[in-house]
């Protein structure tokens, strides 16, 4: 059992805020994304649960115990480095065994975990190179199968697989998600990928600026993002926002026409619906001036222009439709989003 | 010897040439004034003097057996040897780990600290060593092996730190951080991993520290007088000695900085391209 309690941790480096007291916690088991633009704090806050940075205060439990104060090794922990890490001046046999070694394990258990967890990362041939001769998806399952020889209750993975080629990404993904399913570890995991997070993820924690701002699991934060940042980092292309202006308590009138939203005090808050959940109806309330098509096989995405803001709409890839044309959008009622213009919260 | 690195492609013929010979003028800075000093320590006394020279002199050992018998050469040479490898181990021990922490940690003052290491060596040593020597004879340091070591070691200590600096700062914090992550603690890491991969360029960078030793002669000349080092005794014994006499001296001096350069030559090239991926 590694249940990880992140609780109010902060990290300042001199007088900036890198961390402004995050809480999490990640069950055991579970495998949990931190997602977030570079210099969000995903990966300093990593490095605080393994130990490699102090947190300015704050707590981290793993596994019920407090761990803040102890050295990396006494954490429970393995990691994975964005550049592999994986020791030069040693086989990749020794390297997988190093960890073993640390923890004084008589030599015929080495070998069997080593020989296991090479077949099992499908490295059994090259136990006897050295990380100079192995191809950079080589080190990456080197560098996984290091840290998981050693059979840690929690692994800690930092942009494991961004330094490989797009294919090579994609197989790995797959790959790691059913090895450390099967291996039963906690995992945290940061990328600042979405479609890693989005893939691989039992729960995506989103951050920025040191903050975690939606904790999810990837369907509830596509389809009900807590914060504007969400809704416009999450998905590819983003959610589509649009200014609405009150009318009376709780109906909002978006681009000449009018929705039943929420109630608010406001008098103008935002409007935002996903590209593909736009349906083309001649009745539709949202006209649309197309200033772009680009085919992308699996569908079509149109750049519009509605009331001078960029709108995106996901069309069939048989739509007949060219720059200069005028779409009517209805969208789905279901799949409307309010956010306040000034908290950039969700509103119900 | 390694070979000559890998031309880029398509360089022009012009470019190959002058490459070409400033390698071989290069050879020959260093080449001919050995074999001049070999070939005449090696030569008939009579010989020496005598013109023209042969391209291969008759061995004739004569010089360098009587300078080998000569009264305090042997001291001496045993001298210099204790000096440069007090040296050498007290410029690794104190630099490396000053080099780490220049690499490894942020510090106030860190790069003020950088620059005061290289301002030591703007202090011209006669400057220091008569001051020193005072101060040697009262803690009673003076004409010691120790205390010429210590001399020798605040020379050879900058480059010391500053050759583990640039070695420590070329190997990847992750390396270390991976390995205090699987079990090891600080100096654990360092031993396991950092010590075997900076290893070449430690030894490269000892090897400097004793060779700087090992040539010096003013400090040596100027604080011993009984326990001179080779290098000072020669430079107070073969003033007048006869010329064959010199070379005999200058090839007993220059060689096993020689042997001991060519036995560690391939630290040394590690040194200037640290391969460690």
């Amino acid at each position: 059992m590694a249940e990880i309690n992140i609780k109010q941790v902060a990290k300042r480096f001199g007088k900036t805020d890198a961390l402004h007291s995050i809480d999490l916690t990640v069950e055991d088991q579970e495998f949990v994304v931190l997602l977030g633009a570079s210099g969000c704090g995903k990966t300093t806050l990593l490095r605080i649960v393994a130990g490699l940075e102090t947190a300015s205060s704050g707590e981290v439990h793993i596994g019920g115990r407090r761990v803040d104060h102890l050295p990396p090794k006494d954490r429970g922990i393995a990691m994975v480095f964005q550049n592999y890490a994986v020791f030069p001046h040693l086989t990749v046999y020794e390297n997988i065994a190093f960890g073993l070694r640390m923890a004084k394990l008589d030599e015929k258990e080495i070998d069997n975990r080593v020989n296991r967890t090479a077949s099992l990362m499908h490295i059994d041939a090259l136990l006897k190179r050295y990380s100079g001769q192995l191809s950079g998806g080589q080190r990456q399952r080197v560098a996984v199968a290091r840290a998981l020889a050693t059979e840690p209750e929690v692994i800690l993975m930092d942009e494991p697989l961004s330094n490989l080629d797009a294919l090579l990404r994609m197989e790995m993904r797959a790959e790691l998600k059913g090895i450390l399913a099967q291996s039963k570890t906690t995992t945290i995991y940061v990328t600042h990928d979405q479609v890693e997070a989005m893939s691989m993820a039992d729960r995506i924690a989103i951050m920025e600026a040191g903050k975690i701002i939606q904790a999810d699991t990837p369907v509830e934060i596509y389809r009900n993002p807590a914060a504007h940042f969400v809704g416009s980092f999450i998905g590819n292309p983003p959610m589509n926002f649009l200014p609405a202006k009150k009318m009376d308590s709780s109906t909002w009138q978006v681009a000449g026409a009018s929705y039943h939203g929420p109630a608010s005090d406001k008098s103008e808050i935002q409007f935002a619906i996903r590209p593909e959940d736009l349906i083309v109806d001649a009745n539709g309330p949202l006209q649309a001036t197309v200033k772009l098509v680009e085919p992308l096989g699996s569908h079509l995405l149109a750049s519009c222009n509605v009331e001078n803001t960029l709108f995106r709409v996901a069309l069939d890839s048989d739509a007949q439709v060219k720059a200069g044309d005028t779409l009517s959008l209805q969208p789905m009622s279901d799949r409307v989003r309010w956010f306040d213009t000034e908290t950039k919260l969700a509103l119900q | 010897m390694s070979t000559a690195p890998n031309m880029v492609v398509g360089q022009s013929k012009a470019a190959r040439w002058s490459f070409n010979i400033a390698v071989i003028l290069l050879c020959l800075w260093v080449l001919v004034p050995i074999y001049l000093l070999i070939s005449n320590a090696l030569s008939a006394p009579a010989d020496v003097n005598g013109f023209p020279k042969k391209l291969l002199p008759s061995v004739n050992t004569e010089s360098v057996e009587f300078f080998i018998g000569f009264y305090g050469v042997t001291k001496a040479l045993w001298s210099s040897v204790q000096v440069a490898f007090l040296t050498m181990v007290m410029a690794v021990l104190i630099g490396a780990p000053a080099g780490y922490a220049l690499s490894r940690f942020d510090f106030r003052g860190k790069s003020l600290f950088r620059i005061m290491i290289l301002m030591t060596r703007a202090f011209p040593l006669p400057l220091l060593a008569l001051p020193m020597a005072i101060m040697f004879i009262k803690v009673g340091l003076d004409d010691t092996v120790f205390g010429l070591a210590i001399v020798h070691t605040t020379l050879a200590l900058p480059f010391a730190v500053l050759i583990t600096y640039s070695l420590f700062s070329g190997i990847p914090i992750e390396l270390e951080e991976a390995a205090w992550t699987l079990g090891c603690n600080r100096l654990q890491a360092f031993i396991k991993v950092i010590f075997p991969l900076v290893l070449p360029g430690i030894t490269a960078s000892a090897i400097f520290a004793f060779v700087t030793s090992w040539n010096e002669v003013f400090a040596a000349a100027v604080l011993t007088i009984e326990n001179r080092t080779l290098p000072a005794f020669l430079l107070q014994s073969l003033d007048d000695a006869p010329l064959h006499l010199k070379f005999a001296g200058g090839a007993v001096l220059v060689l096993p900085a020689l042997l001991f350069l060519f036995f560690v030559r391939k630290y040394l090239f590690s040194m200037w391209g640290i391969a460690n991926r």
